[in-house]
């Protein structure tokens, strides 16, 4: 064991180096919040997928959260409030090439931007959501959310929150993803591994992470502080992959379902869009100057590339015991 | 003609059009569909829209030729979604356009702000219906021209076009993506319902006939890329996602290099940058259509419609003797100050036609300062303008 | 004997103090208690971790993981090989 004070050295030799840009470090989240946690599973995933970082971007919108796009160091669009996914789809769609990450609190993605979020699903556009959910928002000083279990105290419901909440796995599910996943922030190893198969993958890909508002949530509802919330999760999880989404709603410090619950193909919204016009202008259809057959030589000869990234990646031993 | 260090808009690099998006040749269509040839013909290949009379049309006409042009359509869930779905293309390598009228352009006046902010070329059409709120669907007005400027709160600068046909609805829409592209903002076709609506001749030049400046991506070294500059003056490169700069743009008061620097002095750096590319390089922009100002009594300001009703009444007013020039604004933003300031030493008054309850007169009041009389002839829309209010309008400003 | 007399891995700690907020999930959450909380300060005024028994860290990085502030990683021993057994 060492400390590492040298505040230039760490970061040259940080894991996170190279995922993050480090000259924005230290970085605003409060002592205890779950975010940095989801980053570092998130970075895990980059590097593990194989995928071209150059060709990853990462899209948040306003909160907390919404900050994870100024310290990712690629493409980032730190968007308007709740549009993060309409940004990302226009960026997916301007260059099928890029792989899109939304990475965004659960007000942002399903409050004000729940509409972008449901027909982006809808959709099945090719993109991945990381919804941090923390039940309140925290930028704004610990407001009720659309996910706020029922009984909860916010500031703006400082009698005990008498909305429904929503469970975003079944909203998610019922809109139209492909892939939906709840984990908690403590899950590491699960968060990772479900950035990881979405990163794989076509299709709108939902992930839920649970996670700790030390500052606001815990503290109003007088919930202890971030160790004693991760140890809540660690108890009152249970893991049902493959579950009925309609089965995973929140009750206060009730348990909380997590796992992967839905993982199927169907096309995306491109595939759709060349099936489509492929049989209107015939084979020679071309979007951005390319036909089908040539952007899917490009994206074949691309998952070559990502294979092979992905186990020099898994060989190196800092990928985990 | 200010010349900058990046050279001025006029010589700012062009190419030929892509012959892929020129349906070239003379066609009968109306205003709405030119605007949709017109951005293909500019290169546009992303069209993120969402319906709304009376300018669904744009979108139609932009879906129909999509997939022959190579290009890209998506109705997407608002208007909201539709700007922001822009912004992303823009910085995804696309350029990019929407179109919209009044209820819509308000719900996408929160991101025409991140727009301005970020620096990102875009082209939005607004055809104008009567308002306030749902309004006239079907009837025309010109009573967003204050929005298109002051629409997303906070300071900031945009370009704003006004044609007057279905030509110009095709000339000014790739006009507006050579501004969009040089000076990396977005720009807005401020027409009405009625030309919007309206069919006559247009004539598409040859590709090789359009010139287009293309998008100017930054190719130079990693370390010394800046997704801005803050240098007042436009040209400045683009970047494109996936190109491996790994740029961050933000809505935040932000440095050169894309990240929050929400301090007082940033602020000034950047709004000075923003505004002043567009207000200090205004006589690079700004387009107006003469007629006759020389040695005129009066002067009528117009555009859009309403400048071809008031033809008729000048020519009216000159049967009988009146001296009267017309001064149509084929650029209302940045807004032609020194012109007006110049015509208000010459003549006794400027009339000003528009639909609306008296909008861009107050920034010919502004510009005039005192020096002329200004008479506005104003009406609330639904309808175009009876030549004669505005005749009457010259008749009373000549005495 | 360890899973089939294989070599239990072993890394070693590295903590920014610096950047350190101390929210204890490191020291909370590390399957073998290799961390604890140090008594003193850093300039922010929170107790870092150190390493109180260095030698049962298993390089498994979870403090790596879970630790918000990206102020803690892990290095492997290069003399430990993943599947190496004592024999």
């Amino acid at each position: 064991m060492s400390t590492l004070n040298d505040i230039a050295q760490f970061k040259q030799v940080s894991p996170m180096s190279g995922i993050l840009r480090m000259e924005r470090m230290p970085h605003i989240w409060c002592p205890g919040c779950g975010i940095g946690s989801e980053v570092n599973s998130f970075a895990e995933a980059i590097r593990r997928s194989g995928i071209d970082q150059d060709k990853l971007t990462v899209i948040s919108g306003i909160g907390c959260t919404g900050r994870v796009a100024g310290y990712s160091n690629f493409d980032s669009i730190h968007t308007t409030h709740g549009r993060a996914i309409p940004v990302a789809t226009g960026m997916h769609l301007a260059n099928p090439k890029l792989k899109v990450v939304v990475f965004s609190g659960e007000g942002d993605l399903s409050g004000i931007g729940g509409n972008h979020l449901i027909h982006a699903a809808r959709r099945n556009m090719d993109m991945v959501v990381i919804c941090n959910n923390n039940f309140t928002y925290g930028m704004t000083g610990g407001q009720v959310t659309p996910t706020t279990p029922g009984g909860a105290i916010a500031s703006t419901t400082p009698y005990g929150n008498y909305e429904y909440p929503f469970s975003l796995p079944f909203l998610a599910d019922a809109a139209g993803a492909t892939y939906v996943a709840r984990w908690t922030s403590v899950h590491a190893r699960n968060v990772t591994q479900a950035i990881e198969e979405a990163l794989a993958r076509k299709g709108f890909s939902f992930i839920e992470i649970i996670s700790p508002c030390t500052t606001l949530y815990l503290r109003r509802n007088r919930l202890g502080d971030g160790v004693d919330w991760l140890q809540y999760f660690q108890e009152n999880t249970v893991i049902k992959h493959g579950c009925d989404t309609r089965e995973t709603a929140i009750d206060y410090q009730g348990k909380i379902v997590i796992g992967k619950f839905v993982d199927k193909q169907k096309p995306t919204y491109l595939e759709s869009v060349d099936k489509r016009y492929v049989q209107v202008v015939g084979d020679d259809y071309q979007l951005y100057g390319k036909t089908v057959p040539e952007r899917e030589a490009e994206e074949k000869a691309e998952q070559e590339r990502i294979a092979a990234r992905r186990a020099a990646a898994l060989a190196e031993p800092e990928a985990g015991a | 003609m200010n010349k900058t260090k990046n050279g001025g808009y006029a010589e700012a690099q062009r190419v030929a059009a892509d012959p892929k998006g020129v349906d070239a040749g003379a066609h009968f269509m109306d205003g709405d569909h030119a605007i949709a040839e017109g951005g293909l013909a500019a290169g546009c290949r992303f069209f993120a829209g969402y319906p709304i009379t009376p300018s669904t049309e744009t979108a139609e006409r932009f879906a129909e030729r999509a997939p022959e042009v190579g290009a890209l359509f998506i109705q997407m869930e608002d208007e909201i979604a539709s700007i922001a779905a822009l912004i992303g293309a823009a910085w995804g390598g696309q350029k990019v356009m929407t179109v919209t009228c009044g209820p819509g352009f308000s719900l996408m006046v929160e991101n025409l702000g991140l727009a301005a902010m970020t620096e990102t070329p875009m082209v939005i059409a607004n055809v104008q219906r009567g308002g306030p709120s749902t309004g006239m669907p079907t009837l025309t007005a010109q009573q967003d021209m204050m929005q298109a400027k002051w629409g997303p709160h906070g300071d900031n600068a945009i370009i704003a076009l006004c044609p007057d046909s279905p030509q110009e609805c095709f000339d000014l829409t790739v006009e507006a993506f050579n501004l969009s592209e040089f000076y990396r903002v977005p720009v807005i076709i401020l027409t009405d319902e009625t030309v919007g609506h309206m069919h006559e001749k247009v004539v598409i030049p040859p590709a090789d006939q359009i010139p287009v400046v293309p998008r100017n991506n930054y190719k130079g070294p990693k370390e010394d890329f800046r997704p801005y500059q803050f240098d007042c003056q436009g040209g400045h490169p683009m970047t494109q996602a996936g190109d491996g700069y790994r740029f961050h743009i933000t809505g935040l008061t932000h440095n050169e290099r894309g990240y929050p620097a929400a301090t007082a002095e940033q602020n000034k750096i950047l709004l000075t940058h923003l505004i002043e590319k567009i207000n200090g390089n205004a006589d690079q922009i700004i387009r107006l259509d003469e007629d006759q100002i020389e040695g005129a009594e009066v002067v009528v300001v117009s555009y859009g419609i309403t400048s071809r009703i008031a033809v008729k009444a000048m020519q009216d007013a000159r049967k009988e003797g009146i001296k009267v020039g017309s001064l149509r604004l084929i650029t209302i933003w940045p807004f032609c100050e020194k012109r007006i300031e110049e015509i208000s030493s010459q003549v006794k008054a400027i009339v000003v036609a528009e639909l609306n309850y008296g909008q861009m007169v107050r920034e010919v009041e502004r510009s005039a300062a005192g020096r002329c009389k200004v008479i506005s002839v104003n009406s609330c829309g639904g309808a175009v303008h009876d030549p004669q209010e505005i005749l009457d309008a010259i008749r009373r400003a000549a005495q | 004997m360890f899973f089939n007399n294989l070599k239990p891995l072993h890394g070693n700690v590295y903590v920014n103090e610096t950047w350190c907020k101390g929210c204890g999930f490191c020291v909370q959450f590390c399957p073998t208690n290799v961390l604890d909380i140090s008594p003193g300060y850093n300039a922010k005024g929170y107790h870092p971790p150190y390493a109180k028994t260095p030698e049962r860290c298993h390089n498994c990085l979870y403090c790596q993981m879970i630790c918000p502030e990206f102020a803690i990683f892990v290095k492997g021993d290069d003399e430990c090989v993943k599947g190496e057994t004592n024999q």
